[in-house]
C-alpha cells in the first residue's frame, strides 16, 4: 500500500484528494454497523488525503504544475483542476483540519449519543471531497458543480437533529444557499462564459481590457452576491440558521469547509476572472467594499446580543468573512495576501471556538452564555484554549490573526479607503467585546456565582486533544507564518 | 405498431411480454434510425410504393429520429413496471385491454413524428389521442372518467382545429405533403386563408402541448389515470406536441412566415413565462403528489417554449435538450411515484411521512429526479437550464434570463416539501408496514435516475443530435 502510494503521481494524487473522500462514503455505509471499524475507514482516510495534499504541497514548492482534466461536460466546457497556490492553502487547510475534527467527532458523537452517525460520517466525507474539488478547480464550471455538491451534501448534517428547529434552520440554509447560486451566481457564470468566451482561472482575469466597464460592474455584484457562502449581509441568514447542527459540523463546515468555500470563490473569482487591475475600476467595486464594511460592522453588534454561544460565534464569522471579502475588493496585493492568509488564521481560531462551543455542551450542558460563569474552575483546559483562539480572532499577539489584519490594514491604507480602515479598527474592538469577557467571567467569575466544589470535569478526551491542536495551531501560526506567507505571496507572482 | 395482435394473446404475463418485445424492437429500431440519420441525413421511405404527393411517405431527419428514441425508449423502460403496477390499478380483465390501448397510443405518436403528410399527422394524432383516453379512463380513481373527459373535449377541439388548418391549406396549395407545402406555401402566404389556417393549427397544437392558458385538461388527466399511464404521457404526449409546433413553424410554414403573421414571438415568450411562473406556484399548493409534478410538467413545457420563441439555433436546441431531460427526468419521478401508489395506494402528500426511510431507494429516486428538475449541475436538468439561459442571453433578454432561474427557485420550494414529509416525519400508523418497492419498480426507475444523470455527466449525445436537429431545421427554412 504505502509503496503504491509513494509511487503516484502527482496528478493522479490530485485525483485521489477529491476522489477518495468519495470513495470512503461507501467504504463508511458499508460499515455503518460496526462504529469501531467505520471511524478507522474515517480516521484513515483523513490520514491519507492529508498525505496526498502535503505531496502536493512539496510539489508546488518545488515549482511543477499539476493539472488534469477529467471530461468534456459540455462543449467547451471541461471539468479539470489545476493547483495554484491559493487552492493549495485552502486544501491543506480544510484536510488537515477535517483530520482534527474528526478526532473531535469521535469523542462528540458517541459521548452525547447522536444518532444517524454513519449518516453523518458519509455526509462529511462527500462534502470535504468537494471541498478540495472547490480548492483544485481550474475553472469556474468546475467550482460551481462543487459547490452545489457542497451545498446539497451538508444539508442533511445541518437537519442532523431531525426536529422541527432543525428542519427550519435547513430550510433557510438551502434556500439561501442554493436560491443566490442558481439566480446570481449561475447567471455570472453563463454570462462571463458568454462575454469572455471561457471560464479557465486566468491570472490577471479573462476580461478583455476594452471590456464594457458597466457590464463588468453588474457581474460582480452578481457573483458577490450570488456566492452566498461568503454570507455577505443581505445573503447572510443561513449561517446562524446553520447553527441548529451538530458542533463538529458547525465547526469544521461552518467555521471552515462551507464558509471558507465562500469567500475562497470569491478570491479567485477576484483575482482569476477579474484580475486586480480591472477590479479597481469597476463602478460597483467602491458599493461592495461598503457592503462588506457594513456586513463587518453590523454582525460584530449582532454577536454580541446573542446569548446564546454558538449564534454569537456565528454572527462573529459573518464578520469575519467580511473581511477577507474586503480585502479580496481591495485589489492590491497586500489586500489578496491579507484575505488569504486571514482565510486561514480564522479557520484556526473559529474552529477553536466552536470546538470548545461544543465541549462546554458535552461536559456542562450549557449553551448559553450567561450561564458560563465560573466555568473556568470546572474546565480549565478548555477555556484557555478559548481564551488564546479569541485572540487570534481579535488579532492580538502571540496568535495568528495578528498577521492577517496586519496585511488587510496595510491593504486599506495603501487604497486609502480610510473609511475601511476604520471599520477594521472598530470593529476589533468590537471583537474584544463580545468573545474576551466569557473566557474572563469563566476563570474570574466575581460575587458569589460561583460554582466551586464541583471539581475539573473536562469534555471526552478526543476532544479535548482535537481543541488542544487547533489552539497551539493558532499560536504556532504567529510564531513561524513564513510557509503561509510565502503560498499567499505566491498567489500572485506564479501564473497559473 | 402491432397492437391488434396484442387481442389474440389471451394470458396477461403474455402480452406483456409481447408488448415489451414489440417497444424494445422501435427502441432499437429508432436507434439505428437515429445514426443512420446523423451519418446520411433525411430519409424518406413512401408507403405502399406510392410517390411522394399521391402516397403517404415517411421523412425521418434528425429532429424526429431524436423523438422516436425518446418516446420508444421512455416506453420500454416504463413498460419494465407495467406488470406488476397495473395488477394494483386496473382489472384483471382489462389488463389486455390496457396493453393494446399502450400499443396504439405508442405507435400514434411514432408515427406522427414518422410521418411526412401532414393529414396523416391529423390521423395518427387521433389514434394516439383516442387510445390516450380511454387510458386515463382506466384509472382506479373514479374521478379519473372525468378527466379523460375533460381531456377528450380539450383534446378533440384541438385536433379539430388542426384538422381545419391542414384542409385550408390542402384548399390552398392542393398538397398535404409536408415537403410540398413548405414550396408552395410561399407563393400564397399572403392570403388570409393561408394566415387563418395557420392560427387555426398554432391554437390546436397548444391545446396538445398544454401551454398555458390552454393546459386545463392536463393535471386532472395526469393525476388520475393509471401511474404508468401517467409516467408514459408526461415524459411524451405534450413532447410530440411540441414536435408538431416546431415542425409546422418550422419546417412548412416556414420562420420568416411563422414569426411575421401573428407576433408569435413576444406571444410565446410571455406565454412560457406566465406558464412557468403560475404553474410552478400552483404545484407548490398541491397535496396529491401526482398533481404537483403535473403542475411543474406544465411549467416544463414553459422553459420548451421559451426557448422557442426566440427563433434562434441555440434557443431552438435548448428546447430540444429540455424535450429530451425532460422526459427522463418526469418518466422517472412519475414511475417513482407508481412505486409509492402500488406500496401504499395513495400520493397523497400527508402519506409521504417517513417513506425516507421505509422506501429509500424509491425516495432517493425522487430526491435525483427533483434535484434534476430544479437544475443541479450533473443531472440532466442542468444541461438544458445551462442553454436555456445561454440562449436567452444571447439574445440580449437579461431580465428573461433573472425570471428563468428565479423560476427554479420554485421547483426547489415544490420539491422539498416532499423531501421534509418524508424524510422529517415518522411514517403514518397505518403505513408502518410499508416496505421497499419490488424489483420490476426498481429496476426501470434506477434505469431513469442513472439515465438522469448519465446524461448530466456526459451530455455529448444529447447536445450533438439536438444541435444537428437545430440546425438542420434553420438550414431548411427559408
Amino acid at each position: 500500500m504505502s509503496a503504491s502510494l509513494t509511487s503516484m503521481s502527482l496528478a493522479s494524487m490530485l485525483q485521489f484528494s477529491i476522489i477518495l473522500p468519495m470513495l470512503a462514503t461507501l467504504a463508511i455505509v458499508a460499515t455503518g454497523r460496526k462504529p469501531n471499524l467505520r471511524e478507522a475507514v474515517t480516521i484513515s482516510t483523513c490520514l491519507v488525503l492529508l498525505y496526498f495534499v502535503i505531496n502536493l504541497y512539496q510539489g508546488i514548492k518545488r515549482g511543477e504544475s499539476i493539472s488534469v482534466t477529467w471530461w468534456e461536460l459540455l462543449p467547451g466546457l471541461q471539468v479539470s483542476f489545476n493547483i495554484e497556490p491559493l487552492g493549495m492553502l485552502f486544501a491543506l487547510i480544510a484536510s488537515f483540519l477535517w483530520l482534527i475534527t474528526t478526532v473531535y467527532a469521535i469523542g462528540y458523537m458517541r459521548d452525547h449519543g447522536e444518532h444517524n452517525q454513519t449518516r453523518f460520517y458519509a455526509c462529511f466525507a462527500i462534502a470535504i471531497g468537494s471541498v478540495m474539488g472547490i480548492a483544485f478547480a481550474a475553472n469556474l464550471f468546475t467550482l460551481f458543480i462543487f459547490y452545489e455538491i457542497l451545498t446539497l451534501s451538508t444539508y442533511p448534517l445541518v437537519t442532523h437533529a431531525g426536529t422541527e428547529k432543525a428542519k427550519r434552520g435547513g430550510r433557510v440554509y438551502l434556500g439561501i444557499l442554493l436560491g443566490t447560486s442558481i439566480v446570481f451566481f449561475l447567471l455570472a457564470i453563463v454570462s462571463t462564459w458568454f462575454v469572455a468566451g471561457t471560464l479557465d482561472f486566468t491570472p490577471g482575469g479573462v476580461f478583455d481590457a476594452n471590456v464594457n466597464k458597466t457590464v463588468a460592474g453588474v457581474l460582480l455584484v452578481l457573483f458577490i452576491f450570488g456566492i452566498g457562502k461568503a454570507a455577505i449581509m443581505p445573503f447572510h441568514r443561513w449561517l446562524p440558521a446553520a447553527m441548529v447542527a451538530p458542533t463538529p459540523v458547525s465547526a469544521l463546515l461552518h467555521a471552515v469547509a462551507v464558509v471558507k468555500a465562500g469567500v475562497f470563490t470569491v478570491l479567485k473569482v477576484c483575482v482569476f476572472i477579474f484580475g486586480l487591475d480591472l477590479l479597481s475600476v469597476l463602478p460597483s467595486t467602491q458599493f461592495l467594499l461598503y457592503l462588506a464594511g457594513a456586513s463587518v460592522l453590523l454582525a460584530s453588534l449582532v454577536a454580541m446580543r446573542q446569548d446564546n454561544l454558538k449564534a454569537r460565534l456565528a454572527y462573529s464569522t459573518v464578520s469575519q468573512l467580511g473581511y477577507v471579502t474586503i480585502g479580496a475588493l481591495l485589489a492590491t496585493s497586500a489586500g489578496v495576501m491579507g484575505s488569504s492568509m486571514h482565510i486561514a488564521m480564522h479557520a484556526f481560531g473559529k474552529i477553536t471556538l466552536f470546538f470548545c462551543a461544543g465541549a462546554i455542551l458535552v461536559a456542562a450542558h450549557k449553551s448559553k452564555i450567561s450561564e458560563m460563569h465560573g466555568l473556568g474552575r470546572q474546565m480549565p483546559i478548555t477555556m484557555a484554549a478559548f481564551f488564546i483562539a479569541s485572540l487570534s480572532i481579535i488579532g492580538v499577539p502571540p496568535a495568528g490573526g495578528t498577521w492577517s489584519k496586519w496585511f488587510l490594514l496595510m491593504g486599506t491604507m495603501e487604497t486609502e479607503q480610510w473609511i475601511l480602515m476604520a471599520v477594521l479598527m472598530i470593529s476589533s474592538l468590537l471583537n474584544i467585546a463580545y468573545l474576551i469577557p466569557i473566557p474572563f467571567r469563566a476563570f474570574f467569575p466575581g460575587g458569589g456565582t460561583s460554582s466551586a466544589g464541583i471539581g475539573i470535569k473536562e469534555a471526552p478526551l478526543a476532544s479535548l486533544i482535537a481543541l488542544c491542536i487547533t489552539a497551539v495551531g493558532s499560536v504556532v501560526l504567529f510564531v513561524y507564518p513564513q510557509p503561509l506567507y510565502d503560498l499567499a505571496r505566491a498567489i500572485l507572482v506564479i501564473p497559473g | 405498431m402491432a397492437a391488434p395482435l396484442c387481442l389474440l394473446l389471451t394470458r396477461p404475463r403474455m402480452v406483456w411480454l409481447f408488448a415489451l418485445v414489440v417497444s424494445g424492437t422501435a427502441f432499437l429500431t429508432s436507434i439505428l434510425l437515429l445514426q443512420q440519420v446523423m451519418v446520411s441525413g433525411t430519409i424518406v421511405y413512401e408507403l405502399g410504393g406510392w410517390k411522394a404527393p399521391w402516397g403517404i411517405e415517411y421523412r425521418i431527419d434528425q429532429l424526429s429520429a431524436f423523438l422516436l428514441l425518446i418516446i420508444s425508449a421512455v416506453s420500454t423502460v416504463v413498460l419494465l413496471a407495467a406488470h406488476t403496477s397495473i395488477q394494483q390499478e386496473i382489472p384483471a380483465s382489462r389488463h389486455r385491454l390496457f396493453y393494446v390501448l399502450y400499443l396504439l397510443s405508442l405507435a400514434g405518436m411514432l408515427g406522427i413524428v414518422a410521418t411526412g403528410d401532414a393529414f396523416n399527422v391529423f390521423v395518427f394524432l387521433e389514434i394516439s389521442s383516442l387510445s390516450a383516453y380511454a387510458l386515463i379512463a382506466l384509472g382506479k380513481d373514479r374521478r379519473a372518467l372525468w378527466a379523460a373527459y375533460q381531456y377528450l373535449i380539450m383534446g378533440t377541439i384541438g385536433a379539430t382545429f388542426i384538422l381545419i388548418g391542414i384542409g385550408l391549406m390542402y384548399q390552398m396549395t392542393g398538397t398535404l405533403n409536408m415537403h410540398d407545402l413548405s414550396v408552395r406555401l410561399p407563393a400564397v402566404e399572403h392570403t388570409r386563408t393561408v394566415f387563418t389556417a395557420f392560427a387555426f393549427i398554432i391554437v390546436g397544437v397548444c391545446l396538445k402541448l398544454a401551454l398555458f392558458p390552454l393546459h386545463l385538461w392536463l393535471p386532472n388527466a395526469y393525476a388520475y389515470a393509471p401511474s404508468i399511464v401517467t409516467a408514459f404521457f408526461a415524459a411524451t404526449a405534450t413532447k410530440v406536441a411540441i414536435y408538431l409546433l416546431i415542425r409546422f413553424t418550422f419546417s412548412i410554414f416556414g420562420l420568416s412566415f411563422s414569426f411575421t403573421a401573428l407576433p408569435l414571438q413576444i406571444l410565446f415568450l410571455v406565454l412560457g413565462l406566465l406558464g412557468v411562473f403560475v404553474a410552478s406556484t400552483a404545484a407548490i399548493y398541491q397535496t396529491n403528489v401526482k398533481h404537483l409534478f403535473a403542475y411543474s410538467s406544465i411549467a416544463q413545457v414553459g422553459y420548451m417554449i421559451i426557448g422557442f420563441s426566440m427563433t434562434t439555433a441555440t434557443g431552438l436546441m435548448a428546447t430540444l435538450l429540455h424535450l429530451f431531460n425532460h422526459a427522463l427526468m418526469k418518466s422517472a419521478l412519475f414511475l417513482a411515484l407508481g412505486a409509492v401508489m402500488y406500496r401504499i395506494g395513495s400520493v397523497q402528500l400527508s402519506q409521504f411521512q417517513g417513506l425516507g426511510r421505509q422506501m429509500p431507494l424509491t425516495m432517493a429516486a425522487i430526491v435525483i429526479g427533483g434535484l434534476s428538475l430544479i437544475g443541479v449541475p450533473l443531472t440532466v436538468g442542468f444541461v438544458s437550464k445551462w442553454y436555456l439561459v445561454l440562449a436567452v442571453i444571447e439574445n440580449g433578454w437579461w431580465p428573461v434570463a433573472v425570471l428563468i432561474l428565479l423560476a427554479s427557485l420554485l421547483a426547489v420550494v415544490y420539491v422539498w416539501r416532499i423531501v421534509e414529509v418524508a424524510y422529517f416525519k415518522p411514517p403514518l400508523a397505518a403505513n408502518e408496514s410499508v416496505t421497499e418497492a419490488p424489483l420490476s419498480f426498481l429496476v426501470p426507475i434506477w434505469i431513469l435516475v442513472v439515465a438522469n444523470l448519465y446524461f448530466g455527466i456526459d451530455t455529448r449525445l444529447s447536445i450533438e443530435v439536438a444541435q444537428a436537429a437545430a440546425q438542420s431545421l434553420f438550414g431548411v427554412s427559408p
